[in-house]
This record gives structure tokens, C-alpha cells and sequence, in this order.
């Protein structure tokens, strides 16, 4: 690139104001044709209303947007899109109901015959190596799965300017890899990359400069690769940052608190992972971890713990020894096994009640909220404030609405509103998707305190540095079967990264050659 | 049986499920983009009234025909502006327009009760319908044909146009819609417009051929059933021509079976075998064993307002 094109991108004096919230102030950036420009922030830093501007999902109050050095007016994602610039949202613009192939035909402009397109996707799949099956409904894809429709709409318009929200949250450190070799052979075509992400580590793998914002307004600019990790961390959050220590402890050798001998269940639905005699233990103070690709069983895994799906036997599942394979999810939150699922609107979360009555949901019995059949609404907007406040969720109060709240905010308060009840069996699925650094270590923190105070921990995740930051122990779900347990401190990443990645994506893309 | 029982009986059919066809396709249409519109009846009545008084004044059926879908746009238009234009509920804003259009239209069809029409009658030359079994295929009036190829046409957009899909999706996902840059509540729009449209179709077909005069409620709660069929045929259209077809089935039995002094069960009884029977079969064909269906459109009755 000579030094005279202009920016690709050029922001200038960006601002836009919600009632009561100031989420862009005086926003500038450049970025040149063909970098990879991070852009940092905590949650509710501002990041989200940036792109959405810039994306013409949301209209700036001030400020002025060029592209390739003329101004342009951004009214539409339409528009945006006409301009060169695509973008995979952290929210997925997903239809449940729909396949694979229509969502993706949704994300395009104009109207493409459907053989036609279906043979454009499917070179894109190949060339990325992304396994898809295009007549598949949604709502029967895992969240990495469905990213990868996002990705695939994006890459059919050819785009200049790629906006990429939080896009390896879900994927194994290999498919992390193989999408990094991909934006960077994006970026050596002339494609610039805005790359949002909270893993300091990858951006400074993949970018060459990073814009830091606080509340609103950019704090720095630097060059990542230069920068360490944690001084970056400490720009986003303001403060300095406490690292999360797990090393030094001692193998923990209490008693067995939870103990899954051969669970086995059918599947749930027609593309639900049966499982196949799941067997493993959890001691008190331990925290074990299960690693795997989305889409191997975990989601079935939770269900079977929690209590959603009940195990074909009793003594499949025992607390502290006794049988609760047989009980249901209420019965088993009172015994002290408590679940937080991976999908926090809709699952974890109502997105239409307020925050105080979500924890009636699932902390009635063990805080507990409810007396002689009544709701305690005091105590039930107290234990919401000591979640908000424990935890650091930005919310208005406790009888603000779960929907209200951003992605990372309400993850925050569903797996603060399970940990406060102090369970004696925890079990979490990805205990910090979408959370920022600064929330993340807070969430982690809390994870290993509960351990220590003699619960037993069950940590499902697709992020394996979490997973060897917290676990005494792990093992990785494949299809449905759980891996023999290794010790973290024997685990190396690119082996674990082989188990979960390699053999499952083989297998997957052998699925859909034959189906083609 | 005689052959010309056979051909009344077959007849009669076609003709009792034409208007209610006609009202589930529209509605089938605005709840595929996410819009119920619970004023079916009230947008057939007005239909009913404006195609029974344009025919009435002009002498020309056909002319009645246009009045009638320009009464059911305009009616569905007044919904379209209140749920989408201004978020109101839409389900008290569909009574409402029902309840509208039963005073609305006793109120424009006062001066016309007692008044004849003619008919809209057989749309081919009688040459081709002279034999009873032609008859059974060829004797119809224009509605019955069109309620049967618009839901073909209906089927066939929705599940292989694009514009059709972008429909489904403003209906799966309001926000996702939106996100990606279409129109929601354009689209919405259009879709209750064309629900109005056949709703005005479906009541004039009462006033315009069924029985050629203006009462008051003259279509005697169709535009319910039609309501009710979307949903017991899993907003599907082949399944809704087969319930709307059942439905006329099982009531012209009815009246047959009143007609010839059957006394076994209450006539009370009998009247209700149509409603029972549809509900019934289409409630069987459309259980999954261990499935939850998901075919009702995710945002089915929620407002949406662009951020």
C-alpha cells in the first residue's frame, strides 16, 4: 500500500447518546487498506454502538464516516453492504426456523438462484475449510455452527471492509487458526479487518494497531504486537488488572460430590449427540473441565446434569452419593446442584421478566425467595443487588428487564446468581462467552472460590485457555463420548486443541461429502 | 346416490370452503410475517357490505368483486397503521376491528336489505358445464377458482421466491430481519394488506353469490374458523386447503342430513361437526411424536419497532 492512498476507513468525531448513556464520544480511528485494526473495550465500552453505526444499523448524533477518503452517509445495512463492508455481528442475524441456505440467501442483496448459490457457498466452505450442512434448520445448530453462516454470508459479497465482533469466542484453538490464516489472507488481498475481541493474546497474534475505548471515548491507540497483554488490559478496564492465579495447589482429594457412571441418553431431537456412557467424578474442590467443539453432546451433557433431561437411571448421576439420575431440575437445585446454561437469553435467563425475578426463577429455594408459597420480593431485589454488585453488572437496578442488559452483562448475572447460592455441585457452560477481561478474571475468580469452599465444579467451554486456567483436570467430548481425564498440569493445548478439533471436524466433513 | 346428488353434494362444497380458503390464505400470509390479525371477520363483513352495495348500484358483479377487496384493504390498512404504525397490541386491535366491522357494515348496508343482486354465477359458458360431471369441474363461479390457485401461487412464493422467504423471516425474527437491512414493518404491512384483500374477497362471496342479499353478520362467524384453520394446518397451505375443504365437507353433510330428517343425534349436535371434525383431523395430521412443532412464526403477535 503506498502511503498515499487514503484510509479505508477514516472515523472522525463520532458520537451517539442513548437516554441516560453516553455510548460514543468524539470517536476517531483510521484504518489502512488491508490492516487487521483491533478495537478493544470492556463490555458497555461503546465497541457494539460503533459498529452498529458503522454497519448503518444505528445512526450517529455527530461525526463523519469516509471510505477510501470520501464521506459517506451510512443509513442502512444495505447501504453498508453496497459500500464494501460486511460484518459478523456477536449477535447472530439468525432465522431459527429457516436452513442454513436460506439464512445465507437472506444475507445477500440481490436474489441468487439456489443451485447457483449453494455451489458458491460451498466453494467458500471448502476453500476455509468450514464444515456446514446447507439444508440443516438453525435452531438445530450449535453456536459455532451458526457463526459460521454469518462468516459465509459475509464472504459471498466480497467485502473491503470486514467488521469481526467477537468472532472466536466459540472455536477451538484450531478453527481459531484456520480463521486467522483466513482474515490474513483477507487482509493480504486488500480486505481490512476491524476486529473486536476481549482475547488480548490473538490480538496480538493478528493486529497490527489497536484502538482502546473506555466508556465511550478512545483512551489509546498502540501497536499490539509491541504492547503486552496486560497493560492493554489495564487501558480497557482503568484499572490495574488482578491476574487470576490457579497454579501452586495442591491435587484436591475430599470426598466425590458429583459422580456420572455410564450416562448414556438418547437423542433429544433430530440432530441432537446421543451420549455414550459418560463416566467421570468430581471431588469436592475440584474443578473439572470438559472440552470439546459445540455440537459433540454438550449442550445434552448440561441438560442430563441440570436436570432438563432426566438419565434413563437413577444411579447414572449421584450427589454426594446419592441417586438423583431420576430427579428433575427443581428437585436437583435443592439438593445443591446447580446449572448455568450456555444460552442466557431464553435459557438461562427470561428476557422479559426484570433481574430480581429471574433469581426467583432458580434461587428461590436455596437463598431462598419464596415463604408459605409467596414471592419474597425483598429479599428477591436484594439478592439480585448483591449479584449486580458482586459481580459488576451493569444494569440499572434489579428490576431492570434480562433483555435490557448486553450479551456479557447478563452472562455476568446468571453464572453470579448460580455461584451466590453456593452450590455444592456447580455446572457451567462457557462461563464467559462474551464477557471482557476485566469480567472474565472477576467470573473465574469467583469459579475457584467456590472450589475452595469444598464445592465441585463442572466448567463445559470451547475456550481452552480457560479451560487450562481453571481446571485440575479435563477431558474432551467427542460425539457424544468423554475422553479419558488428564491433569491440567500434564495438558499440553495442541493436543487437546487435536481431540476436539481434528477428529470432530473430520468426521463432520465426511458427514456432509456424503450428503452432497 | 344419484350422479346429480353427487355433483349438488360436490358442489355445495366447493362453494361453502371458497370464502373460508380465501380468509385463512390471507391470514395464513399476515401471521407468516409475524402479524395476527384477529379482525378476519370484521374485514370479510365490511367486504361483504361494500361488494354487496357496489353491485348493487352499478348492476355488475364483478365490479361488486373490486369494491369488496377495496373494503377489505382499507379496513386491514386501518390495523396495519394501529399495530404498525403505532405498536398497539394486535390482539385487542384485531376484536376491535372486528367488532368495527359488524357495526360498520350493519350501518352501510341499512339502505340495501332487501335488495336483490345478481349473482356472480358460473365463470365458463354453460356449453362446457352441460354434463353433470363436467359440471362438478367446470360449473364454478370465479372465487372458486382463484381460492384455488392463489393457494397454490401462495404455497409456491412463500416457500421458493425470495421475496416470499424475506416474509418467513420478518415473521421468524423481527430484530434479525432488521439487523440485515429489510424492511419489517413494510413488509408487514403489505402482508396484512393482502390478508385484507382476501378477507374482502371471502365476504363478498357470501354477499355476491352464497346468498345473493344483504343481512346483517351475514357471514355468521367464518372469518373465526378461517382464523382458527391457520393454526390447526401449521400455517401450511396444502394443509389448509385440506381443512378448508373438510370443513365445507362435513357442514353441507350437515345440512344434507338435516334436509333428509336425520334425527339420530341434535341438530345442536350436528352443527357442531364441522368445527369438531376439522379441528380434529387437522390437530392428527400435524402431531410429530417426541417433535415440538415449530411452526408457528417465532414473532407471531409481537409488536416491533425499529430502534
Amino acid at each position: 500500500m503506498t502511503p498515499s492512498a487514503p484510509p479505508r476507513l477514516e472515523l472522525s468525531g463520532i458520537a451517539k447518546a442513548f437516554p441516560g448513556v453516553v455510548a460514543n464520544d468524539n470517536v476517531s480511528l483510521t484504518v489502512a487498506p488491508g490492516e487487521i485494526h483491533a478495537l478493544l473495550g470492556e463490555n458497555g465500552a461503546g465497541k457494539s454502538t460503533l459498529v452498529k453505526i458503522l454497519y448503518g444499523v444505528q445512526a450517529a448524533d455527530e461525526g463523519e464516516i469516509r471510505i477510501d477518503g470520501r464521506p459517506v452517509v451510512i443509513a442502512s445495512p444495505k447501504a453498508a453492504r453496497a459500500l464494501g463492508i460486511g460484518m459478523v455481528f456477536q449477535h447472530f442475524s439468525l432465522f431459527d426456523a429457516l436452513t442454513v441456505i436460506e439464512n445465507i440467501a437472506l444475507g445477500l442483496d440481490e436474489a441468487v438462484d439456489r443451485a447457483e448459490l449453494a455451489r458458491r457457498v460451498d466453494a467458500i466452505l471448502r476453500a476455509y475449510s468450514l464444515p456446514l450442512d446447507l439444508d440443516r434448520a438453525v435452531h438445530t445448530l450449535s453456536v459455532g455452527e451458526r457463526q459460521r453462516i454469518e462468516i459465509v454470508r459475509c464472504l459471498l459479497v466480497k467485502p473491503r471492509l470486514l467488521i469481526m465482533d467477537e468472532p472466536t469466542s466459540v472455536l477451538t484453538p484450531q478453527e481459531a487458526e484456520r480463521l486467522f490464516a483466513m482474515l490474513r489472507q483477507l487482509a493480504q488481498e486488500g480486505c481490512s479487518i476491524l476486529y473486536i475481541s476481549h482475547k488480548l493474546a490473538e490480538i496480538k497474534a493478528l493486529c497490527s494497531r489497536a484502538t482502546i475505548l473506555r466508556a465511550g471515548r478512545v483512551v489509546a491507540t498502540c501497536d499490539p504486537r509491541a504492547e503486552s497483554t496486560r497493560r492493554m488490559a489495564e487501558l480497557m478496564i482503568g484499572t490495574e488488572l488482578r491476574e487470576v492465579a490457579r497454579g501452586g495447589r495442591a491435587a484436591p482429594s475430599g470426598p466425590v460430590r458429583l459422580q456420572v457412571r455410564r450416562l448414556s441418553l438418547p437423542r433429544g431431537g433430530p440432530f441432537s449427540v446421543p451420549l455414550r456412557e459418560v463416566s467421570f467424578e468430581v471431588r469436592a474442590g475440584e474443578v473439572f473441565g470438559i472440552a470439546g467443539v459445540a455440537g459433540n453432546g454438550q449442550s445434552e451433557l448440561l441438560l442430563a446434569l441440570s436436570g432438563e433431561r432426566l438419565a434413563p437411571e437413577a444411579a447414572m448421576i449421584r450427589l454426594d452419593g446419592r441417586p438423583v439420575g431420576r430427579e428433575r431440575a427443581g428437585m436437583r437445585r435443592r439438593a445443591g446442584l446447580c446449572a448455568v446454561p450456555e444460552e442466557r437469553n431464553g435459557h438461562a435467563a427470561v428476557p422479559d421478566l426484570s433481574l430480581s425475578d429471574n433469581a426467583i426463577l432458580t434461587a428461590r429455594h436455596r437463598v431462598p425467595l419464596t415463604a408459605n408459597g409467596f414471592l419474597r420480593f425483598g429479599a428477591s431485589r436484594s439478592f439480585a443487588r448483591k449479584v449486580i454488585e458482586r459481580f459488576g453488572v451493569k444494569a440499572v437496578g434489579p428490576a431492570a428487564a434480562a433483555r435490557s442488559l448486553s450479551g456479557g452483562n447478563l452472562q455476568k448475572y446468571v453464572v453470579g446468581r448460580e455461584i451466590l447460592q453456593l452450590p455444592e455441585v456447580l455446572v457451567v457452560s462457557q462461563p464467559t462467552w462474551g464477557v471482557d477481561a476485566g469480567a472474565g478474571a472477576a467470573i473465574h475468580r469467583a469459579i475457584l472460590d467456590l472450589a475452595e469452599s469444598g464445592s465441585a465444579i463442572v466448567v463445559i467451554s470451547q475456550d481452552l485457555d480457560e479451560l487450562l486456567a481453571l481446571s485440575d483436570r479435563l477431558a474432551v467430548l467427542n460425539e457424544g463420548q468423554l475422553s479419558r481425564p488428564i491433569a491440567t498440569a500434564d495438558a499440553r493445548a495442541d493436543e487437546i486443541g487435536l481431540l476436539m478439533g481434528g477428529v470432530h471436524g473430520e468426521h463432520a466433513r465426511a458427514r456432509g461429502a456424503s450428503r452432497a | 346416490m344419484s350422479t346429480a346428488l353427487l355433483v349438488s353434494f360436490a358442489m355445495t362444497v366447493a362453494m361453502a370452503s371458497t370464502p373460508i380458503l380465501l380468509a385463512s390464505l390471507g391470514e395464513l400470509v399476515a401471521e407468516k410475517a409475524g402479524v395476527l390479525n384477529l379482525g378476519v371477520e370484521g374485514m370479510m363483513l365490511i367486504g361483504a357490505v361494500t361488494g354487496f352495495a357496489a353491485a348493487a348500484l352499478t348492476g355488475s358483479a364483478y365490479l361488486g368483486l373490486l369494491a369488496a377487496m377495496l373494503g377489505g384493504l382499507l379496513t386491514s390498512l386501518i390495523f396495519a397503521a394501529l399495530t404498525l404504525g403505532l405498536s398497539a397490541n394486535q390482539v385487542a386491535t384485531g376484536l376491535a376491528l372486528t367488532i368495527f366491522g359488524v357495526g360498520a357494515s350493519a350501518l352501510i348496508g341499512a339502505p340495501f336489505v332487501g335488495r336483490t343482486i345478481e349473482r356472480l354465477g358460473p365463470l365458463l359458458p354453460q356449453a362446457l358445464a352441460g354434463h353433470p360431471v363436467l359440471r362438478v369441474l367446470f360449473g364454478y363461479d370465479l372465487l372458486v377458482y382463484l381460492a384455488l390457485g392463489l393457494t397454490a401461487v401462495v404455497a409456491w412464493w412463500l416457500r421458493y421466491t425470495r421475496p416470499g422467504l424475506v416474509l418467513r423471516a420478518v415473521g421468524e425474527s423481527d430484530t434479525s430481519a432488521h439487523a440485515i437491512g429489510y424492511p419489517v414493518l413494510a413488509v408487514r404491512t403489505g402482508a396484512v394488506a393482502f390478508g385484507g384483500v382476501l378477507a374482502g374477497l371471502a365476504g363478498a362471496y357470501f354477499s355476491l353469490e352464497l346468498t345473493p342479499m344483504w343481512a346483517d353478520r351475514l357471514t355468521a362467524g367464518r372469518g373465526w374458523i378461517a382464523l382458527a384453520l391457520v393454526v390447526f394446518a401449521s400455517w401450511r397451505p396444502a394443509r389448509l386447503l385440506a381443512g378448508a375443504y373438510l370443513f365445507g365437507a362435513v357442514m353441507t353433510f350437515e345440512l344434507h342430513a338435516k334436509a333428509a330428517g336425520f334425527a339420530l343425534l341434535p341438530p345442536e349436535i350436528l352443527a357442531m361437526l364441522p368445527y369438531l371434525a376439522t379441528i380434529l383431523v387437522l390437530t392428527l395430521i400435524s402431531v410429530r411424536p417426541g417433535r415440538v412443532s415449530t411452526a408457528a412464526p417465532a414473532c407471531l403477535g409481537k409488536a416491533f419497532s425499529p430502534a
